[in-house]
């Protein structure tokens, strides 16, 4: 599969982080969209076609695992790797059983996440 | 903050030394009086209780063995006057005036043996009449003597003992004698007193005892062991005088503790007393007083001693608890520390992590830029410089999470776990030391470990006390410990950790997870393996050790794949 045809969706209040992690990924050929909290993330996804979803779980507002919920109920097929600012890894492994692909530490090394969303778009 | 926790144990506001003293002092001396005043009562009850059951049980016999004395004496005196009586009775003043006659009564009663000596009769003037007898007494006048007023009031008389005209004691038995003309003569009978002694001693007693007849005016009338002779006064002071038996305790002339026991005579002056020392009469009472009080002071040495042994030990374990409550509030007070600084680290971790992200990202991007644009002046010197950045984000962000790891100790949280990787927070943790140290660490984890669903924190707090006091037992420069990971199969994982330390004794080794139980003097407090070892049972695991002394020390744990807590819900493992 080639990088130009990836659609990443992008949802985190953190403005700064999100646009700069769009333009790495982009760098790389990446198609990135950004969404600035859970509600206009999950519109996106319904009003448009993407390949794959990073998610931060700690949002103000609709949360990242509520946010998750939602996404599974109308959109099941579509991977979402999920960001969490905290050390804990239990809201990670919640979003896991909530059908997560996998859940990464901030801050990112983005070329562990890059292999992540090759994994999440490659099964094997 | 241990003011409000005083036990009401110790309401003497004094140095703990002097108030253990104190408490030590006051128990035993109120178990003491609580054990004695009873066990004294008891003694002084029985004493008296026995005591006078004894002097009822030795008098009974005493006031027994008088009566039957005196009855015997009754009766011998009343037959040799029913005798008298009957001669009187049945020959006529004339015959017995006869000397053939009276001789022949006389010689008839000796031979019957009942002690008569002579027979006499005198006329109404006192003149002795008919005498027949040892002594040549005719002629002589017994007008003015006792014994023939007496008879003349009475009908009859028995007189005391006396010596009379032959030296030899004996009493005199009279009856009147009327004649035909109204006359009133009296005939007269002397009886030897040989029967007396008899009586007395068929009367069987003990050689210190003494038994004798006095008169009422305390003359002897009979031979005493200790109180002089027939007609001597007695020294003694008798119960009041009495037919019925009555005995009184006293002390006689030589100071003796005596019981006198006396009974009059109904028939004449006569009392018979019996005297028996109080030493023979209490002896028994005397022996069962001094076994009592041997008893008794046995019982006083052993329970003196019993309360002194159990008084110290009871202060010993009230010392002990206070120690061991003292140092339960300092491991909580240490544990309430812990906990403030972990939430505080916590909150500080998790509010830098988002700005670290961004400058993380933001450098990452200058990197991509620098990476992807064409040569341009400084473009290395660019490149090193975001690249030290991105370094310094990860250390800050190595940080963060061993300050979040260790926040998490103080909450219980059940969730799949990687054994692996808490061993390696926790040897990060204790990085320094072992670089300080240079220590030899050997870690030897399986690849394939089987993620297991446990509680992070608390393990994290288990691998850091047992690698922490392995550490603390091996030589600097010379130590090594060994960490190695395995599955088990359809078990778990087992967790050994292994040090070259001076090994643990062998009397030691079965107390090693006890509570308080420490070889660390003031550093210990004695509770890090008994947490581990409650930590892990309570995650329904396994924790045991093997040492050798100078070898060192082997810490096996096993884990079970899912806690009891766990089992009926659903944990995905982490990958």
């Amino acid at each position: 599969m080639e990088n130009q045809k990836i659609n990443i969706l992008l949802i985190d209040d953190e403005e700064e982080f999100i646009s700069t992690l769009a333009e790495r990924l982009e760098l790389r050929g990446y198609q990135c969209r950004t969404a600035g909290d859970g509600e206009s993330g999950i519109q996106m996804i319904e009003n448009e076609r993407f390949d794959i979803a990073i998610l931060d779980l700690m949002m103000p507002g609709l949360n990242g695992l509520d946010t998750l919920r939602q996404i599974k109920t109308t959109n099941k097929e579509l991977p979402v790797i999920l960001l969490t600012g905290h050390g804990s890894t239990k809201d990670g492994m919640e979003g896991m059983r909530l059908g997560a692909f996998d859940f990464l530490i901030k801050p990112l090394d983005i070329y562990v996440l890059i292999e992540k969303i090759k994994s999440a778009l490659n099964p094997q | 903050m241990f003011k409000n926790l005083k036990s009401p144990l110790f309401f003497l506001q004094k140095t703990p030394r002097t108030r253990y003293t104190v408490l030590n002092r006051n128990i035993t001396i109120i178990m003491l009086l609580i054990t004695i005043i009873p066990l004294t009562c008891m003694l002084v009850i029985n004493n008296f209780q026995y005591k006078t059951h004894l002097r009822n049980q030795i008098m009974a016999p005493l006031y027994a063995m008088s009566e039957k004395t005196r009855h015997s004496f009754e009766i011998f005196m009343d037959q040799r006057l029913a005798i008298v009586r009957f001669i009187s009775a049945t020959y006529s003043v004339e015959n017995l005036g006869s000397k053939q006659v009276i001789q022949k009564i006389l010689s008839s009663l000796k031979k019957e043996r009942y002690g008569f000596v002579d027979i006499g009769l005198i006329n109404a003037k006192g003149d002795l009449v008919s005498y027949v007898g040892p002594y040549s007494l005719l002629g002589k006048n017994y007008s003015e003597q006792i014994s023939f007023q007496e008879t003349q009031i009475k009908g009859q008389y028995i007189s005391n003992v006396f010596l009379g005209y032959r030296k030899y004691p004996h009493i005199v038995i009279a009856v009147q004698v009327i004649k035909d003309n109204g006359e009133t003569w009296v005939l007269r009978a002397t009886i030897d007193t040989d029967f007396f002694d008899n009586l007395i001693s068929s009367m069987g007693l003990e050689r210190s005892s003494d038994a004798f007849l006095v008169n009422s005016a305390g003359i002897l009338q009979t031979n005493s062991l200790y109180y002089g002779n027939t007609l001597e006064k007695c020294p003694l002071r008798l119960p009041s005088n009495g037919y019925k038996s009555r005995g009184i305790e006293t002390k006689d002339g030589n100071n003796r503790d005596i019981i006198i026991v006396s009974s009059g005579f109904s028939i004449a002056d006569y009392i018979l007393v019996i005297v028996q020392p109080q030493s023979v009469a209490l002896k028994s009472w005397y022996a069962l007083k001094t076994e009592m009080i041997i008893i008794f002071l046995i019982s006083l040495t052993i329970i003196i001693f019993a309360i002194i042994q159990m008084t110290a030990v009871l202060i010993k374990r009230i010392k002990t608890s206070d120690e061991h409550r003292e140092n339960v509030l300092i491991e909580l007070q240490h544990a309430q520390k812990l906990s403030s600084i972990g939430r505080l680290a916590a909150g500080v971790a998790h509010e830098i992590n988002n700005p670290l992200a961004i400058i993380n990202e933001k450098a990452g991007l200058m990197m991509d830029l620098i990476e992807l644009s064409t040569q341009f002046n400084q473009k290395s010197k660019f490149s090193e410089l975001t690249k030290s950045i991105v370094t310094s984000v990860d250390r800050c962000r190595r940080i963060t999470h061993r300050l979040l790891g260790f926040s998490k100790r103080i909450d219980v949280k059940i969730e799949p776990i990687q054994i692996n990787t808490i061993i390696h927070e926790v040897i990060e943790f204790l990085e320094k030391d072992i670089l300080y140290r240079k220590l030899e660490v050997n870690i030897n984890l399986s690849d394939s470990l089987v993620p297991i669903l446990s509680d992070h924190g608390q393990l994290q707090q288990v691998f850091l006390n047992l690698l922490t006091n392995a550490f603390a037992v091996v030589e600097d420069g010379l130590g090594r410990v060994d960490i190695e990971t395995k599955n088990i199969q359809n078990k778990g994982v087992s967790i050994k950790i292994t040090d070259n330390g001076g090994g643990i004794p062998k009397k030691i080794i079965k107390n090693i997870f006890d509570p308080f139980f420490t070889t660390k003097k003031d550093k210990g407090t004695g509770l890090g393996l008994s947490i581990s070892y409650g930590i892990i049972t309570k995650l329904g695991g396994e924790i045991f050790v093997e040492s050798e002394i100078g070898k060192g020390s082997v810490f096996t744990i096993l884990l079970p794949e899912k806690t009891n807590e766990m089992e009926g819900k659903n944990g995905k493992p982490e990958n």
